[in-house]
């Protein structure tokens, strides 16, 4: 699957910047999100959580709950599966708790009532009684001997033995001898860092409306970014056939990686199957922090040796990553992205994976990158200071480019990271000049990219207009993109495809929107289902001519005879074989379905100036510039928007955003209020520079952009405070508190 | 044969090797020998994996070809948010 | 249950809600207007955000009984028939939206803000929609659209 060699020339459609065709939609407040629905006779559902942080569930007694009149149903585990083992254990445990309740927030039991104040009410009269179980709700404290076990046993065969049970998983890779690379080093600096858990922070909580029958048929409409994924999982946990399941997603406000997965939609299954009729759920703000997907929290070492010339000799990190009461924390992924970016001939990391008693983590952006890059690019920063190198030249000097041994094991094709370091360098922001009391950071950043399980239908109508059918749901604005690519390889006015995302009974599976893989993905399903269309046309239009179909090219819309040899015919238009496909052949449509395989892998540098109070400990961004490899921006405002969007949440993760627990175990700041993200005074506007170096495994050289643009925030906000402040910070977020103290023992001594 | 490289943590499944020669000439068939070769990596690859050949990173296909002389390293299951 | 009437974009409108209703649920619920959305029911995302007796609210704090006699504008009531409100229409060349749960809030209280100060700097932009959240965009288009909506509302 290679790069089209017809893409050399000039795009038409691609590049531009045309309206979405979901905008008036969603400027009218005409578009349906989860919570928008209703369906006649449907019930309101609601759950209860465990307000503790671990506690064995002695009992549960929903008999005064169900005498209520308004009450229709009550579920608890014993309505859904029993016969899950791994990740789909894993899942089902999460949204209804068995035996034990393993964090503050758990979901313990759910009631259908006629209206949702009913169905609140009517859980304060479900009777649990608990046996409190001591917790654990730190990274570091869950491996130390005595910690309390979360789950006995759930290590598996990667582990090696006699590391404490909340260790889960292990993993390491690396090439080299790094003690070697160290002993050349000139300067070898060593420090430990942590990063505090932050949540997705999408506006939109989580929502769906369910029907279940007892003929086990059921429909589901839900705010998810992946409906197939959606429809296979909660058919397991209710035990249904997946195809039974027909998941049509509403259009969703946001989902950061947090909604890749499910929590209500199968006890709201449940619960429509108990009452026989439509169950609506949607989470509260306060459940959404509790209860839904936070990134994990890290505890990290990481030791790079460097010479006085910049060369980096050898690294070496260490990543604790817990990910809540469950394990698959993305600790490889902070381990195998971190040291990403350099061409390094020793490096070693490892990671491991740490329960805690904290909800199950869910991915968010680049799960893991971010607090790699963090560590290792703090370590870079400190390194340059010290010998008094820039820190863009270090980095140069060390850039992996095509050719290059990753430091997770193979060999880079092509690649931008050096490009996106040439063009910081080369701008503005970089050269510009400090006030006082202001310091800059830079970071780069990796992600790998994914591709996935993708399936695509095209059908023409008789006008000569385009449907477009994908599976992948729209969470920034892909419809556009994806129409634009039909467009530019049929030919045709950008206005002439509409595209749809399709439900789960209308193609065939696709993979969530996730790992930055829709416009990389779709988009190549796409452009191929347009090529299959374009065979079909011309052999329309050979058959009306009579000439064999190879005799017959696709340009600008039209069919048109190969060459003179072909004959000399009048081109047809896509709208002119269109309008009598009925009698020549039939309808036309074309389809794709490929899981690809050349998501190409991508990086980024971010340039970043903050300014820090040393009264208050309060530190503001001034200037932002994010310079990122997009291989081919399809329409480039929401490539932009994606860095912008990415830059912004970093900024939140390193200055203010965290998961506070209490002595209690408790989540302290489950509320907007008191869990502060980034709001519009916060912020400067954020620079965007776009670099295109094609990725070879697209037709058009498409990279994902979305995840990437979260890896180099935090590294280089924290560096550009620890400049301004002249204090090294190494706790995320650098909330004024924590800077303030930083700020005032350097001070003392 | 195909030299598969392995991550790092993976070599004490494997008799300490770094890399392990596997004859195959698709991803799947590769797998399906490594663990033929080496049954305690079985729960690793069984868990999902992905693999690199040449640089280009398959993330779960088992029907891509891959040459003698290829470039295969193992690598863990990449996936996104 | 109380019987409240009120204004709603123009029109005259009734209903009957729980004394505990709230604003929001019953725009929502009732009279089947969804644009204004639920990101936390406590006031601190300004996704709910409508325009009470012309003062921007966050409808997730006000009681529905507390509509009576009261003139509600929400952001379907943005648009002239055919014509979108030029915040509207900045909103879609700027791309200053991802997934749009926010939109609905922001465009009403960005209505109110050209309402008053009809040549906002940035700053004023800034600190007037900083009580509703976007965690997509990073603000950047949606401060652009809102300084060019003012620009071309200015020159009409």
């Amino acid at each position: 699957m290679a790069l089209d060699d017809l893409r050399t020339k000039e795009f038409r459609v691609v590049g531009t910047r045309p309206i979405r065709p979901d905008g008036i939609d969603k400027v009218t407040g005409r578009a349906k999100f989860g919570a928008d629905v209703t369906a006649s006779g449907m019930l309101h559902g609601a759950i209860l959580r465990s307000p503790h942080p671990h506690a064995r569930i002695l009992s549960i007694d929903v008999s005064r709950a169900i005498a209520e009149p308004a009450v229709k149903a009550v579920v608890t585990r014993a309505d859904f599966a029993g016969n899950l083992e791994g990740e789909d254990w894993n899942v089902l445990e999460n949204i209804m708790a068995g035996e034990r309740a393993l964090y503050d927030g758990h979901a313990i039991a759910a009631v259908a009532a006629t209206s949702a104040l009913s169905a609140r009410d009517a859980l304060k009269l479900i009777d649990v009684t608990y046996e409190k179980l001591p917790f654990v709700t730190d990274v570091d404290e869950a491996i130390r001997p005595g910690a309390p076990v979360i789950r006995e046993g759930a290590a598996d065969e990667s582990v090696p033995e006699g590391l404490h049970p909340n260790i889960v998983r292990y993993h390491e890779n690396g090439h080299g001898d790094v003690e070697k690379g160290f002993a050349e080093a000139d300067l070898v600096i060593e420090r430990s860092f942590v990063t505090e858990a932050t949540h997705q922070g999408y506006i939109e909580p989580h929502a769906c409306l369910a029907q279940l029958g007892p003929d086990g048929k059921g429909e589901l409409w839900c705010c998810t970014q992946g409906h197939f994924a959606a429809a296979r999982i909660c058919a397991k946990l209710v035990g249904i056939d997946a195809s039974q399941l027909r998941v049509t997603p509403s259009e969703i406000g946001g989902g950061f990686g947090g909604k890749t997965t499910v929590f209500i939609e199968p006890v709201a299954l449940a619960l429509s199957r108990k009452a026989n009729r439509p169950v609506k759920i949607v989470m509260s703000r306060s459940e959404v922090f509790r209860a839904t997907g936070p990134t994990s929290s890290a505890s990290m070492n990481v030791k790079i040796g460097m010479r006085k010339n910049g060369d980096i000799t050898a690294a070496e990190g260490e990543f604790r990553l817990q990910g809540g009461a469950f394990p698959n924390a993305p600790m490889e992924f902070a381990a195998m992205c971190a040291f990403a970016p350099y061409d390094l001939e020793h490096v070693r990391s490892r990671g491991w994976d740490i329960l805690c008693n904290r909800p199950k983590q869910a991915a968010y952006r680049a799960p893991g990158s971010p607090m790699g890059a963090f560590a290792v690019e703090s370590v870079i920063d400190e390194l340059c200071n010290r010998l008094k190198l820039d820190p863009i030249e270090v980095r140069l000097r060390n850039a992996v480019k095509e050719g290059a041994r990753a430091a997770f094991g193979p060999r880079f094709q092509r690649i931008g990271l050096i490009e996106t370091l040439e063009q910081a360098k080369a701008h503005p922001h970089y050269m510009a000049e400090l006030k006082p009391g202001q310091g800059r950071g830079v970071s780069c950043g990796f992600w790998f990219n994914h591709s996935g399980e993708t399936s695509v239908s095209l059908a023409l109508s008789y006008d000569g207009t385009v449907s477009l059918s994908v599976g992948t749901p729209d969470i920034g604005g892909s419809r556009a993109s994806m129409c634009q690519m039909a467009a530019e390889e049929l030919g045709i006015p950008y206005e002439n495809v509409r595209t749809t995302i399709a439900d789960t009974g209308s193609l065939g599976y696709n993979d969530i929107s996730h790992g930055s893989r829709v416009t990389y993905a779709s988009g190549l399903a796409t452009i191929r289902a347009a090529q299959d269309t374009i065979r079909k046309l011309c052999a329309r239009a050979a058959a009306r001519w009579e000439i064999d179909e190879e005799a017959v090219v696709w340009e600008d819309g039209h069919a048109r005879p190969a060459g003179p040899n072909a004959g000399e015919f009048e081109p047809l238009s896509l709208a002119a074989i269109a309008a009598d496909m009925g009698e020549t052949g039939g309808p036309i449509a074309g389809h794709f379905e490929i899981t690809p395989n050349g998501a190409g892998v991508s990086f980024a540098t971010h340039i970043v100036d903050a300014e820090v109070d040393r009264e208050t400990g309060a530190a503001k961004v001034v200037r932002y510039t994010v310079v990122q490899d997009a291989g081919k921006a399809i329409h480039p405002s929401y490539v932009e928007g994606q860095y912008q969007g990415g830059a912004v949440q970093g900024i939140g993760w390193a200055l203010n955003e965290e998961y506070v627990y209490g002595d209690d175990g408790c989540l302290q700041n489950a509320g907007f209020l008191d869990y502060r993200m980034p709001v519009a005074s916060d912020l400067p506007f954020i620079d965007t520079v776009i670099v295109e170096v094609p990725n070879p495994g697209h037709p058009y050289g498409v990279r994902g952009v979305g995840e990437t643009s979260i890896c180099p925030p935090l590294a280089a906000i924290a560096n550009a405070v620890s400049n301004a402040a002249d204090v090294r910070m190494t706790h995320l977020p650098m909330s004024p508190p924590r800077l303030l103290k930083a700020i005032q023992e350097k001070e003392l001594g | 044969m195909v030299d598969v490289v392995l991550w790092s943590s993976l070599r004490r499944f494997a008799d300490d090797k770094t890399s392990v020669e596997v004859d195959a000439d698709t991803v799947g068939g590769i797998l399906s020998g490594l663990i033929h070769l080496h049954p305690a990596l079985k729960p690793h690859i069984e868990r999902g994996v992905s693999v690199s050949v040449d640089g280009t990173i398959i993330a779960s296909g088992r029907n891509e070809p891959v040459a003698h002389d290829s470039e295969v390293v193992l690598l863990q299951r990449i996936k996104g948010g | 249950m109380i019987h409240v009437k009120m204004k709603v974009n123009g029109d005259p409108t009734e209903f009957l809600c729980d004394p505990r209703e709230t604003m929001l649920d019953a725009l929502r619920d009732r009279l089947n207007l969804t644009g204004a959305k639920e990101g936390c029911g406590t006031g601190d995302c300004g996704a709910c955000s409508i325009l009470l007796d012309g003062n921007v609210v966050c409808s997730c704090l006000v009681l529905a009984a507390e509509g009576q006699d009261r003139e509600i504008e929400t952001v379907e009531g943005m648009a002239a028939g055919e014509d979108l409100h030029p915040l509207q229409r900045k909103f879609l060349e700027h791309a200053a939206l991802q997934c749009g749960v926010c939109t609905p809030g922001i465009l009403v209280a960005a209505k109110a803000l050209l309402e008053r100060v009809p040549d906002p700097t940035e700053s004023e932009i800034r600190y007037w929609l900083a009580g509703n959240l976007c965690r997509c965009t990073g603000y950047d288009k949606i401060v652009h659209a809102v300084a060019d909506a003012a620009i071309e509302m200015r020159s009409t």
